[in-house]
């Protein structure tokens, strides 16, 4: 009955109520969203790269070479030979390689040499494959096959020319040997969609009339010219390695490492990830403690309605005094009322997540490629809603003791 | 049941907030089935007085006997059950809880007090008995107490007083907020309930001329000194 009279009286002030129970809600939902985002961007993250057991680069730092390597950022610091490539190639534990050629950039996208191998060992998200929404893999030497993003920002359809610039933010463009448009890949939320990619050979085929990093002056050789000669790459920026069997990553890690020819640097992409992560995540700390503070500031709203409301209501508890109610009776039904409007706005919230959560899913994974996955609540989402409403407790029971010394004070007499 | 419904022996009590203001009341009783009018001005010490029977407030020394049991000897809590069990309250106005339906409301008391719950077999069938009685509307019991008219809430508070017999009525000046048709129209109601169950009535009031219908008439003032030191 105390629990009925208690929801009747919450619907008697049922737009205050409202309003306190939608700012908890709102609250509730960001603060879970945020939770949600993050753990969705360190998923996608970690998604990045996955399959490859090793990536190889010249000796630097272990995340150095994992951006330059994976994300596009920074440059390497030293190539790595290709008979150190080879070499690797040849040890019996590798069971594929794939070679990346970075340097070149067009527009604002670099441009990566790689093996056709790349597209069928490059796995991302738990193992998802490249794959072309438009097009083909490239199969002559000047076709390239890009990003999804590089596609929509650029306009680019199959068939359309590309001229690579040398280096990156350069001037100075290959354009002599157009590339042409043979391919675009499905979005990934990877790096990848960033990229545009061509064959190894053709790394080597743009830089033929190159020299020392420079144009030689009045030299340009024919397209039908470089198709001819011998475009065995000089050198890889770095090399992505699976294995034959899970036991033998770490020998051969620790192999490449011990290369005498070449000071060289083998990584766990997982390892290396987890590494980028813990710097990254400091922002994510920072995002969630916003949030909670916004729950919190919910709350304290919700304390702030109690109270304004006590006054109007001094007269309902002095009739619960004089029907016989405790003064500690009256407290618990405030502290119940405040559980309630707590408990109500934090399944409101629960609700509004997973609504926006339908909504926002396809334009996050399309326009970010983050993929946030719609699931039953997790234990910690449940815990959030319990630490909700025990925190709505906690708050009421400043109001709910002022109720308490003025319903001890009033006894039944309330000379209003 | 031993004892008489209200029996006062030589209370005193001193206010702790406003000082120098005191209430001594050597004898008040009231016997089962009477009905006593208190009659006293506003400052006369009434609202004082009926929070020391219903227990809200303990007086400073002397005794507080309902239907036998000194009630200054319980504890906070268990004066709160008493009141719940032993006392039918009846206020002068907004008596109701607003959200509530008229049954709630009168169900009410019968929430704080399991032993008077005992002696009401079908809660529900009794308060619509009660409001027939008092001339409520037969269908009245479920809708919102605000849906009804000043004179109506009185009647549905003296339901709620009376429900599960309690030997004791106390209404302070529940006649106030009605005019003078109503005003006895409330008070035939509220005798022949009153009558029926034989239950005690003590009602408070400043108003001399509803005197004839009770039992005995005192005036605050015979039975009671207030003492207010000059400031």
């Amino acid at each position: 009955m105390i629990m009925r009279l208690a929801i009747a009286s919450l619907g008697a002030r049922a737009l205050t109520v409202g309003m306190t129970i939608l700012a908890i809600g709102l609250s509730v939902a960001l603060f879970l969203g945020v939770e949600k985002v993050r753990t969705g961007a360190k998923a996608s993250f970690a998604d990045t790269i996955s399959g490859t057991d090793l990536i190889v680069g010249a000796r630097s730092g272990s995340v150095q070479l994992l951006l330059y390597s994976v994300f596009r950022i920074g440059n390497a610091t030293n190539n790595v030979t290709w008979e150190s490539y080879q070499d690797i190639a040849a040890r019996p534990e590798v069971d594929w390689i794939v070679p990346i050629s970075l340097g070149d950039s067009h527009r604002q996208f670099r441009v990566m040499g790689t093996s056709r191998a790349f597209f069928e060992h490059y796995k991302y998200r738990q193992g998802r494959s490249l794959a072309v929404s438009d097009g083909v893999i490239m199969d002559d030497l000047f076709d390239t096959v890009i990003g999804a993003d590089v596609a929509a920002t650029m306009g680019y359809s199959i068939g359309d020319p590309i001229i690579v610039a040398h280096g990156l933010a350069s001037f100075t463009e290959h354009k002599d040997q157009p590339f042409r448009v043979s391919g675009i890949l499905e979005k990934t939320g990877t790096p990848v969609d960033r990229t545009v990619i061509v064959s190894m050979e053709a790394i080597e085929a743009i830089h033929v009339d190159w020299k020392s990093g420079a144009k030689v002056p009045g030299q340009s050789t024919p397209a039908d010219v470089i198709r001819n000669m011998e475009l065995t790459p000089k050198a890889v920026t770095a090399v992505l390695v699976g294995v034959e069997s899970p036991l033998q990553i770490f020998s051969l890690q620790r192999a490449i490492n011990e290369y005498t020819e070449e000071p060289l640097l083998a990584i766990l992409p997982g390892v290396a990830l987890q590494e980028l992560w813990s710097i990254v995540g400091i922002a994510e700390t920072a995002l969630l403690a916003v949030s909670s503070l916004v729950v919190v500031t919910a709350l304290i709203g919700m304390m702030a309605t109690i109270f304004s409301s006590l006054n109007e209501r001094r007269r309902e508890m002095a009739i619960f005094r004089a029907m016989g109610a405790r003064p500690s009776t009256i407290l618990s039904m405030l502290v119940l009322e405040a559980m309630l409007m707590a408990a109500v706005g934090a399944l409101f919230g629960l609700v509004l997540l997973y609504i926006g959560l339908i909504i926002a899913q396809p334009i996050l994974d399309s326009a970010y490629g983050l993929w946030l996955p719609i699931n039953a609540p997790t234990m910690r989402e449940v815990w959030v809603v319990l630490a909700v409403i025990c925190a709505g407790a906690i708050v009421s029971l400043v109001p709910a003791l002022r109720a308490y010394r003025l319903s001890v004070a009033d006894g039944m007499m309330v000379k209003t | 049941m031993t004892g008489a419904p209200l029996e006062i022996t030589d209370v005193a009590y001193r206010w702790s907030g406003r000082s120098g203001f005191s209430l001594t009341v050597p004898d008040l009783s009231v016997a089962k089935g009477e009905s006593v009018l208190l009659l006293g001005e506003s400052g006369s010490g009434k609202s004082t007085l009926l929070s020391l029977i219903c227990g809200t407030i303990v007086p400073d020394q002397g005794r507080v006997c309902i239907a036998g049991t000194d009630i200054t000897s319980l504890s906070g809590g268990a004066r709160d059950k008493f009141r719940a069990e032993q006392i039918g309250v009846i206020f002068q106005q907004f008596n109701l809880l607003p959200f509530g339906s008229l049954l709630d409301n009168i169900l009410l008391p019968l929430r704080f007090a399991p032993a008077r719950r005992k002696r009401v077999s079908d809660a529900t069938a009794e308060a619509t008995a009660l409001c027939a009685a008092l001339g409520l509307p037969a269908d009245a019991i479920y809708a919102k107490a605000t849906a009804l008219s000043v004179g109506q809430q009185q009647r549905v508070a003296v339901a709620r007083a009376l429900i599960g017999q309690p030997p004791l009525i106390i209404a302070d000046e529940p006649t106030s907020a009605l005019d003078a048709n109503s005003q006895s129209a409330f008070l035939d109601l509220l005798f022949a309930q009153t009558t029926k169950h034989n239950t005690s009535l003590l009602m408070v009031s400043h108003d001399p001329r509803l005197g004839e219908r009770f039992d005995r008439v005192i005036q605050m003032e015979d039975i009671a000194q207030i003492e207010r030191a000059s400031v």
